[in-house]
């Protein structure tokens, strides 16, 4: 009992600190004239919390779309490939052979290399079966050429020299899979974007309701402002103060649920990457981490659903107070 | 100050319910507005603070055609003018020293800039011991005392009071209406509206009698 006492007599000092720093505090911020407890706050932030929360979803798919879909493009162009078709009177060997010598001292190529027969083996084990004799069946066979995505060559000529030495060679450069590619990713984008601007707009459209609904609650704090010669701004203000502080709150949750998840998904793919599931997660978008861009996307939505609450409610107010009859806004 | 020239209203298509006002209240003049409940009296005390508009005639305050006011010019013609309404109008989470310190919050000032202006004045009105009181725990008396003080904490040109005395006992009036005396005697034109005949037979003031919706004035 005596060292409780003790113990409390040692922070009394720390104790009397604190409240009169919390008092201080409370005598230097004068009491909000639009109360806090009469502006709906709860519901709105939990709506706010779901809208940033979808719309972080969508700036991290959209991330994680266009990095991937970059990385494929990057090692679909580092890498051409030539196929030769098998004829009758065609010796393969010396058609690979060829191939292999006209890419390599093609400037811009940094390696040629055909297709072992091992390799092609495996490739085509899925439709053929196993133990595959190549020898036996007219199957097409590849040389991977890789280049140099700073310089690489002209294909034009290279594809021009080609069919002059080795007629039965086809070289694919893999252009209209990146196209098809970047295509895609950038409907998703612009998907994505839209989705974005939806999301927006709605939490927009929450904050003008909520805010009337602040303002229709507040009818006598608004009249009473009014009499006493308070310009529009300075009543925008009361509510503003509010409003942005719940954005804010809510894009905050909203915007932490969804970091939360990002990297939840990524301890999973990470943990599971032997899983079938997780392959084919892996398979589609690499490690499924959003990279730093998604983050800062993530950062810049929590910042601007505030400022976007904080406005609005600005906005709507001078709107509503202009809508007031000019000399009568006592009387509506 | 204020100046009315054939003044008529009416509410929608109705009826006016004020025809052809023509008064002017004078600098540092004090007057009673009278007249029968439903006369109007509200109603001209409205148009009397820009919170209302006329539907004819011409209304000069401050030396500006209200016809001409924009939005904008309001709230600075607004400050010049305290208003004390029937119904007090305080606001129920302020503290009387932040009820009556409000309109000089609006106007941007800090608070150490006004706190011993805000502070004399509640004390003048005897609520010094209500500094900290909300209007909930207050009496109709201490309310009324306080709108006074809110509207008076600026030093207005003119002061429009409502029914003042309508909730208070009569000594409590006649405190009241010393006050407003005492306020017309350092500068601020005096507008009330009351149809107590006790408190206007006590002073010989002007009366503006408002009856059938026309205005006779009594010097």
């Amino acid at each position: 009992m005596q060292s409780r006492t003790d113990l409390l007599s040692r922070f009394q000092p720390t104790l009397d600190r604190v409240r009169t720093m919390i008092e201080h505090r409370r005598a230097v911020r004068p009491t909000p004239i639009v109360p806090p407890g009469n502006v709906a706050g709860r519901a709105l932030v939990i709506t706010v919390a779901i809208m940033t929360f979808l719309a972080s979803l969508t700036v991290g798919a959209v991330t994680l779309v266009s990095e991937t879909a970059s990385e494929w493009q990057n090692d679909i162009a580092s890498e051409i490939t030539v196929q030769i078709i098998p004829r009758d009177d065609l010796d393969m060997d010396a058609a690979l052979a060829a191939v292999e010598e006209i890419a390599g001292r093609t400037p811009g190529v940094t390696s040629a290399a055909r297709l072992t027969d091992a390799a092609t083996s495996r490739l085509l084990e899925p439709w053929l079966g196993a133990g595959l004799e190549l020898g036996e069946l007219p199957v097409p066979r590849l040389v991977i050429i890789a280049i140099d995505g700073e310089a690489p060559p002209d294909f034009d000529a290279l594809r021009q020299e080609l069919e002059d030495k080795v007629p039965q060679a086809e070289l694919d450069d893999h252009r209209a899979w990146v196209s098809r590619l970047v295509s895609m990713a950038n409907a998703m984008i612009l998907t994505g974007t839209g989705v974005l601007v939806l999301v927006l707009v709605a939490t927009a459209l929450t904050v003008v309701f909520a805010t009337r609904g602040a303002m229709a609650g507040n009818k006598q704090i608004v009249e009473v402002l009014h009499f006493v010669g308070a310009r529009s701004e300075f009543i925008a203000e009361q509510f503003q103060r509010h409003f942005l502080r719940i954005g804010l709150l809510g894009a905050l949750s909203g915007g932490a649920c969804a970091v939360c998840l990002f990297w939840i998904m990524g301890l999973w793919t990470a943990s599971n990457r032997a899983r079938p599931e997780a392959d084919q997660i892996s398979a589609l978008f690499g490690s499924f981490a959003i990279g730093w861009t998604g983050y800062l996307g993530v950062a810049l939505l929590i910042a601007f659903v505030g400022l976007v609450t904080g406005l609005t409610s600005r906005f709507t107010v001078l709107k509503q107070l202009s809508l007031i009859d000019m000399l009568s806004p006592v009387e509506t | 100050m204020i100046k009315f020239d054939n003044v008529g209203l009416r509410y929608d298509a109705g009826h006016e319910i004020l025809s052809d006002l023509n008064f002017e209240i004078r600098k540092q003049s004090f007057q009673f507005l009278t007249g029968p409940s439903g006369a109007g009296k509200t109603s001209l005390l409205r148009m009397l603070f820009l919170a209302l508009r006329p539907t004819r005639g011409a209304i000069t305050v401050l030396g500006r055609d209200v016809a001409t006011l924009s939005r904008k010019d309001l709230p600075s013609i607004r400050r010049r003018i305290g208003v004390v309404f029937q119904d007090f109008r305080l606001l129920d989470h302020l503290t009387t020293f932040e009820n009556v310190a409000l309109p000089l919050r609006v106007r941007g000032r800090t608070e150490a800039s006004y706190r011993q202006d805000v502070t004399d004045l509640i004390e003048w009105v005897g609520l010094g011991e209500r500094m900290n009181a909300f209007p909930v725990t207050m009496s109709g008396g201490e309310k009324q005392r306080a709108a006074i003080a809110r509207a008076l904490i600026d030093q207005p040109d003119i002061l429009l009071a409502d029914e003042p005395t309508g909730n208070v006992d009569p000594p409590m009036a006649r405190r009241l209406l010393r006050l407003f005396l005492e306020l017309n005697r350092t500068g601020t034109a005096v507008v009330i509206a009351t149809h107590d005949f006790g408190l206007m037979d006590q002073i010989g003031a002007r009366r503006l009698v408002l009856g059938e919706g026309r205005l006779a004035i009594e010097d």
